[in-house]
């Protein structure tokens, strides 16, 4: 049976260590490679979103209500901007073909502060004149450009689930480790603990969680409300699996040899023990990480997470709730579409990245 | 006529310039009611050649380039479905090396029973007649074994009921891959045993394949021994166990430990099987072979009959 | 088994009256309650505003509040909804009765829809089917259920052949039984089928890799040595053991099912348990808060139980030992 099974190799080679084999494994699918791509694009343009977004989050152009994405034409060897003007009594919106400008690249506009400290005004593109504005992707009720706020609302949206992520998890492994590494009261007085958060309904418990704090917060105090919120959802569940891998693991060897060699219990547990359990996390990780981030978007497009004027995917979609709004002006479904690209990505890195831990295939 | 005739079967894993050929010219006869033990080490081959003959090797990723395997004189790799169906279970049954895993966890053991004998001798399909071939087996009190599930059953339980499993059908040959290998030492023991009361009571044939020389001498009427897809020897069994002929036959007789005799070091044969794709040129036991000269890694060696009924590949045979 | 089933159902209550605690726990600490709205209101007296207090116990501490909720709870009373000043008891069965329809018909779709399309997808592997399989179920995996939830609303607002919301049109009153069955499930349809889709993929991709795991074990083999048709093989040996898995992520199933039907429910106005906990939410409305969250828990443990029953059952291994 295990004839048909196994083909080997047929050239010999170097012995690799299981680091270099994992990444060597995970290069070859080029669908995880893509993802991981997409996503350091999205995570770099989030960390310069000031630069790229040619307009501040909040900035209102009270004359351009809904306005359609304005298309760019070549001219020449140029990229310009026609400029649009409006049907009187509707949001309808007609581009003027002969009156374009170009566009410009690292021109002066909105003031901001690059990555929250550095004042800056400088941006990636842009025409440079008030009256003749670049909306890639369109604008919104208030006139704010899309695009700017899709850039905004990165990140927040995408740095929300990483550091998510990094506390439950982290939070998680140790409770599990500490779980399954002593046994006994403690292991099965947080395992009816886990079992307790993880049998209520995900968006339940984080409305629960919601309402026991006021209404009224200061836009960095929801941004850390919404990382407490869901990193209390998230532990549990790897807390369990690492007690599982942990119970396991400690029966070998090499656990009973760092005892003899007089480490701590809790040494043990971290330096030994949790090492062992990174391939499951890493994966685990980064396909939890979507979970996290729609966690916000539903925050704050239910009215209860990141506020206005501040963008973040979630709240850009409330508009969209609007079916009058959604059938004439469908490009303020683009945050939707960024969320789908985000999810995608890290699902397609997270498979690829299962495939090349798991050393059986 | 024989019963089976396998002639020069070439079978590849995989197509085009990265096929690796797991079986390269392999011929073998057996004949009605004769013992047939295959012998080989773990990759040589032996167990494709042997699903081969039921064509129950999945095809991709497996490819057949040559040869035929007649079945009661009809080529089995030209048949159709329909046709396979048929032989298989009514020509050929096949007895697995690992009973836990070749019985369906989730059916009663009776039932699966029944299920061959509804398929192939609809007018027994009864539970007397599971009762029956669970006797015949040998298994105390088959009313209520019937009603097991193949977890309930103890290793050597499991095998005596694929070995019914097998029977249901009345085959005319039983090809048994390494039956007794995952079972203890005593019980391997009943097993062959089995096995050999039932050929001699039913009359069919047997081909046992299995690493191990020491069941050959009490089973086999003639024994093929394999190597990295090849027939290297084929012989009477009285025959190859007296003067083993290939270098490689004489060091698996050597490597088998004996009681009698001074306690010297257990021999061992120098290196590894090689693995398919990875044949060295010329005769593929010449790396490890004692009494290899320069000659052997230039050419594959024929298959060469010096005796009526003794073949082998090795023109030194004669040599140490 | 029954002792295996009575163990599991004596398991269920304390976690549920732990998750009654800890949300009541969480509620209280809740800044402000309903009546710090209704304070602000001028023509409302504070001695109205005390009285009403006290009559809810709310000017108690937390674990007097929840002996007294608790109290009413067990004999089926879940106290009074203060802002849709109805009893809570019909207010939470008739959501719950909505969400239910709602997972019950998404559960249905899906996994009718997913269990065929990966099975085909396992037997013809690496074919265009395969492959076509693979990318939707890719695809509909990452699609976020705010986002289907808006695409199906803006589908029915542009083509006009499904209602935007609600449970049932405005003249259901005066509508035939068989009128206001089709009515009810015109207006079903369409939040179902996007409840479903989130679920489908995953299904999808599972029944397919546990279907081929089954296809490469040995007692398959064995059975095409019997002479078994492969349909026979596949149908009855290989799915009947590729099924086990699956029915543990039915439990999950369903859990994704309870919560994703929250954002479906809200972003489509549908009238269920998740809808409600929202209103009751933003009304501050406590109790009901509380209700709604250990119903919806209910839900899902009651889930998981079936999802472990039909484990035990179908598994033999389990069953008999």
């Amino acid at each position: 049976m295990n004839e048909i099974a196994t083909i080997q190799n047929p050239t010999a080679e170097q012995p690799l260590s299981p680091w270099q084999l994992f990444w060597r494994r995970l290069k070859q699918r080029r669908i995880a490679m893509v993802g991981g791509v997409i996503l350091v694009v999205l995570y770099l343009v989030a960390l310069f979103a000031g630069f790229v977004a040619p307009y501040s989050y909040d900035r209102q152009d009270r004359d351009r209500f809904f306005h359609p994405p304005t298309c760019p034409r070549l001219s020449g060897f140029r990229l310009v901007i026609p400029r649009y003007e409006q049907l009187p009594g509707t949001f309808v919106y007609r581009a003027v073909l002969n009156d374009t400008k170009p566009i410009h690249f690292f021109v002066h506009g909105d003031k901001y502060k690059l990555f929250g400290l550095v004042p800056a005004t400088i941006h990636l593109f842009g025409t440079g004149d008030e009256n003749h504005p670049v909306y890639l992707l369109g604008t919104d009720q208030f006139g704010r450009d899309v695009l700017s706020r899709l850039l905004y609302g990165s990140q927040i949206s995408l740095s929300i689930g990483v550091i998510g992520i990094l506390l439950s998890f982290t939070f998680g492994m140790i409770i599990g480790g500490i779980s399954g590494y002593f046994s006994g009261w403690t292991d099965t007085i947080i395992m009816r603990l886990c079992e307790l958060i993880m049998s209520i309904p995900a968006l339940y418990l984080i409305i629960s969680l919601r309402a026991t704090f006021p209404p009224g917060m200061s836009s960095s105090q929801v941004y850390a409300m919404i990382i407490i919120i869901l990193s209390f959802i998230g532990w549990a569940s790897m807390a369990r699996v690492i007690r599982g891998m942990t119970l396991s693991l400690r029966e070998q060897q090499y656990v009973l040899a760092a005892r003899a060699l007089g480490q701590t219990h809790l040494k043990v547990i971290v330096r030994h023990i949790l090492p062992n359990t990174f391939s499951y996390v890493i994966v685990a990780a980064t396909l939890s990480v979507p979970y996290y981030i729609l966690g916000e978007v539903v925050l704050s497009f239910l009215g209860v997470g990141i506020q206005e004027p501040n963008a973040s995917w979630g709240n850009m979609l409330t508009a969209a709730q609007n079916t009058e709004y959604l059938r004439n002006y469908p490009w303020l479904l683009a945050p939707g579409a960024a969320i789908f690209v985000t999810v995608l990505a890290f699902n397609f890195l997270g498979d690829g990245l299962r495939d090349a831990a798991d050393t059986k295939s | 006529m024989n019963l089976l005739e396998i002639k020069n079967l070439k079978m590849d894993f995989g197509a085009g310039p990265e096929a690796l050929r797991a079986v390269d010219g392999v011929s073998l006869t057996i004949g009605t009611g004769e013992t047939v033990c295959l012998v080989g080490e773990s990759g040589c081959g032996k167990t494709v050649t042997a699903l081969s003959i039921a064509r129950l090797v999945p095809t991709p990723p497996a490819n057949y380039v040559g040869g035929e395997i007649l079945l009661n004189g009809r080529d089995v790799l030209k048949m159709s479905n329909g046709e396979l169906r048929d032989i298989r279970g009514g020509v050929v049954s096949y007895v697995f090396q690992e009973p836990g895993a070749s019985l369906n966890p989730v059916f009663r053991v009776g039932n699966q029973i029944k299920e061959s004998l509804k398929l192939h001798k609809p007018e027994k399909a009864t539970n007397e007649e599971v009762i029956r071939l669970l006797k015949l087996v040998g298994i105390p009190a088959p009313e209520s074994r019937i009603k097991n599930y193949p977890f309930e059953l103890s290793g050597g339980m499991q095998q005596r009921v694929m070995i019914a499993m097998a029977l249901a059908s009345e085959p005319k040959l039983l090809v048994a891959d390494e039956p007794t290998t995952a079972l203890d030492v005593t019980i391997q023991a009943q097993i062959l045993e089995l096995l050999h009361d039932l050929k001699q009571r039913l009359g069919m044939a047997i081909l046992l394949i299995t690493h191990n020389l020491g069941i050959v001498g009490d089973m086999a009427d003639r024994v093929a021994v394999m190597y990295a897809g090849q027939i290297v020897e084929l012989s009477p069994a009285k025959e190859l166990l007296r003067r083993p002929l290939h270098p490689y036959t004489k060091a698996l007789m050597n490597a088998v430990p004996k009681l009698a005799g001074g306690a010297n070091r257990l021999s061992a044969i120098p290196g590894n099987v090689p693995r398919i794709g990875n044949f060295p040129p010329g005769c593929r036991f010449a790396p490890r072979c004692p009494i290899a000269k320069s000659e052997c890694s230039e050419k594959i060696p024929e298959l060469v009959e010096i005796e009526p009924g003794c073949f082998v590949r090795c023109p030194f045979w004669k040599g140490k | 088994m029954w002792s295996y089933v009575f163990k599991r159902l004596l398991h269920m209550i304390p976690l549920l009256l732990g998750v009654s605690l800890l949300t009541f726990l969480l509620m209280s600490l809740a800044p402000g309650d309903y009546f710090t709205a209704l304070s602000q209101n001028p023509q409302i007296s504070q001695e109205t505003i005390i009285h009403l207090k006290t009559q809810f116990h709310l000017d108690q501490p937390w674990y007097v509040q929840y002996f007294y909720w608790f109290k009413s709870v067990l004999h089926g009373d879940f106290g009074y909804s203060m802002a849709y000043k109805i009893p809570a008891t019909s207010l939470i069965v008739q959501r719950l009765w909505n969400t239910f329809l709602l997972s019950f018909l998404a559960l249905i779709i899906a996994w009718g829809i997913a269990i065929p399309l990966g099975i085909w997808a396992a037997v013809k592997k690496d074919s265009w089917i395969d492959r076509a399989c693979s990318l939707i179920a890719f695809v509909g995996l990452s699609v976020p259920d705010v986002l289907l939830s808006l695409l199906a609303l803006w589908f029915a607002a542009a083509t006009g052949w499904f209602p935007v919301g609600g449970a049932q049109s405005a003249l259901y009153d005066f509508m035939s039984p068989a009128q206001q069955f089709w009515d009810r499930a015109h207006h079903l349809i369409l939040p179902a089928i996007v409840l479903a889709a989130s679920d489908l993929a995953g299904i999808m991709r599972r029944m397919r890799s546990c279907l081929l795991d089954t296809l490469r074990a040995e007692y398959v083999t064995a059975a095409r040595a019997r002479g078994l048709g492969e349909g026979w093989v596949i149908y009855k040996h290989a799915l009947r053991n590729a099924i086990n898995p699956l029915l543990t992520i039915f439990g999950y199933s369903l859990a994704a099912l309870l919560s994703g039907a929250f954002i479906v429910e809200n972003i489509m106005a549908w009238p269920g348990l998740g809808r409600l906990t929202m209103e009751a939410f933003f009304a501050k409305d406590s109790y009901l808060v509380v209700d709604c969250v250990v119903m919806a828990t209910g839900l899902l443990v009651i889930g998981n139980f079936i999802a472990d029953l039909l484990l035990a059952w179908s598994d033999p291994r389990i069953r008999l030992k």
